[in-house]
């Protein structure tokens, strides 16, 4: 089962195994990890499970690209940066083992 | 083991009360916490009941908030089944529907509200249907085969979406809605117009300034739905979607303030200082609109159990959120940021026959107090920012396309 890291904004680490086809939103939220609020359950409708993503995986295959109703949501999050993402769009996949995600400092 | 003695109780396992549990424990809670649910299963998201659960979209595990065995593994003892039926606040104690007495040092109120009950003739009836519970929402499910003919009573939120949901399974629906226009306790004329026509166009009948008078019965089921102008609309099934009650009586019966809601501070404080209540049972401070609210919204559920969670752990307060709703029906997304509260004025910006809009609801003095954004997310989440900092804005420059939203709330 794929692994994900998701860093704190405080640093703290969480490393889960996530199942194939769970979206990384879901990871945290299965497993009560704090930073990720995900108000919408995952209907890429409130920006509120905002991660940046770990500059080495930017460029890998495997992570889906920003889609448009994503690109509007993350227009007005909070503090966002260009790897900025909504982790309720990335669906894990084999390829994503190993991914780490950071946490902005809020999500409101 | 933790050496917290210490005992949270919440009464009450929608998505309020179990948020509030996952919370506490994220926010580093160390004593026990025990969690009372009425239904059979655990803590579940509602807005897919009316949407892609009654589609055969969603699965029983794809709606829980969490997963079961998330409970036991952090040690939230979660009782389903069960109620809280009476608290002794100088004991700090409540009883429960089986019996059992348990000791608390806060007690958090997450009792939610039911269905408003017309007391209508007929209402007991076979195939007599509200939406509030997956129970419900299986009811519902069951009897929206193709062709068969489903009435709903309400034009609000519930009754659209079911609408939506019977057409994309080949029902034949009606809307009954006793005002003049749909949504209109919830959005403003343009918004109700814009849905009235959309559904109209997607094949479901809207009859508006209708009186419903009784339920017409065949065997015991219900089979028409009698207007007070002496026509009857017939149908294999009736929803009744015409809003909500807050569930106060537990919270009253303790002596606890209530007006339409438990009353509570921006922390989620009754004015018990040991009993917080969060959800769709209280009435709440809004502090961008100075006055109290009882909002029905997930965000708003969220928004307290953060409040509550956060006082219990003795954590600063999260920062308060402007509130948002959202509702999807067909292929329309429709999310409103704020609410119209003193607004005067009502400006368009987008394209309403292209269903890509965002409506501005204004203050006298050009406050942005809310927007409702169909396919607009930007406008809807410029919106939050912009009602957030108070901001003003001329009709001019909402209107005009080529000045965009970053613009607009920088």
């Amino acid at each position: 089962m794929p692994s994900i890291t998701y860093v704190e904004h405080n640093g703290t680490e969480h490393v889960v195994e996530v199942p194939v086809g769970k979206s990384v939103m879901q990871g945290a939220v299965e497993n009560n990890i704090p930073g990720i609020d995900a108000d919408c359950g995952g209907e890429c409708a409130c920006a509120t499970c905002h991660v940046y993503v770990d500059a080495a995986w930017l460029d890998k295959t495997g992570l889906p690209p920003v889609g448009s109703q994503e690109a509007s949501m993350l227009s007005f999050a909070a503090v966002t940066q260009p790897d900025s993402r909504l982790s309720c769009q990335i669906k894990v996949t084999e390829a994503l083992d190993g991914l780490v995600v950071r946490m902005p400092e809020g999500q409101h | 083991m933790s050496q917290d003695s210490r005992h949270v109780v919440i009464a009450g396992a929608g998505h309020a009360g179990g948020s509030a549990a996952a919370m506490l424990r994220q926010l580093g809670w160390q004593g026990a916490i025990t969690l009372v649910g009425e239904e059979p299963i655990p803590p579940y998201q509602r807005p897919p009941l009316s949407k892609a659960w009654l589609k055969g979209e969603a699965t029983t595990e794809s709606l829980l908030l969490r997963p079961a065995h998330f409970y036991p593994d952090a040690g939230i003892d979660l009782r389903p089944g069960t109620r809280v039926t009476a608290i002794d606040r100088a004991a700090k104690a409540v009883t429960l529907s089986d019996g059992a007495a348990l000791s608390y040092d806060f007690l958090i109120l997450a009792l939610g509200a039911r269905a408003r009950r017309l007391p209508l003739p007929g209402r007991d009836l076979g195939r007599v249907l509200e939406l509030r519970t997956v129970a419900d929402a299986d009811q519902l499910k069951a009897v929206l085969h193709p062709d068969a003919r489903l009435a709903v009573i309400g034009g609000g939120y519930i009754g659209l979406e079911a609408a939506a949901s019977a057409r994309a399974l080949g029902a034949e629906v009606v809307v009954i809605e006793r005002e003049s226009r749909v949504l209109a306790r919830v959005a403003g004329p343009i918004l109700s117009n814009f849905f009235q026509d959309y559904h109209r166009g997607q094949g479901v009948a809207i009859e508006t300034d209708a009186q419903v008078i009784e339920l017409d019965a065949a065997d015991g089921t219900v089979a028409g739905v009698r207007l007070g102008d002496g026509r009857v609309i017939p149908c294999d099934a009736t929803l009744i979607g015409v809003g909500v009650v807050a569930n106060e009586a537990l919270a009253r019966d303790a002596g606890l303030g209530c007006d339409n809601g438990i009353i509570v501070d921006l922390a989620a404080r009754t004015d018990d200082p040991a009993i917080f209540a969060v959800g769709d049972c209280t009435n709440r401070p809004l502090p961008l609109y100075g006055r109290m609210a009882r909002l029905e919204s997930v965000p708003n559920a969220l928004e307290q159990a953060r409040q509550a969670a956060s006082q219990i752990c003795g954590k600063p307060p999260p920062a308060p959120e402007v509130p948002w709703f959202w509702s999807d029906q067909y292929d329309l997304r429709l999310q409103i940021a704020g609410l119209p509260f003193d607004a005067t004025e009502t400006v368009v910006r987008g394209d309403i026959p292209g269903a890509k809009f965002a409506l501005f609801h204004l203050a006298a003095d050009g406050t942005v107090r809310a927007v409702e954004a169909v396919n607009a997310s930007t406008e809807f989440m410029g919106g939050r920012r912009i009602i957030a900092r108070g901001k003003r804005l001329s009709r001019r420059r909402i209107e005009d396309m080529s000045v965009s939203m970053q613009e607009l709330a920088a």
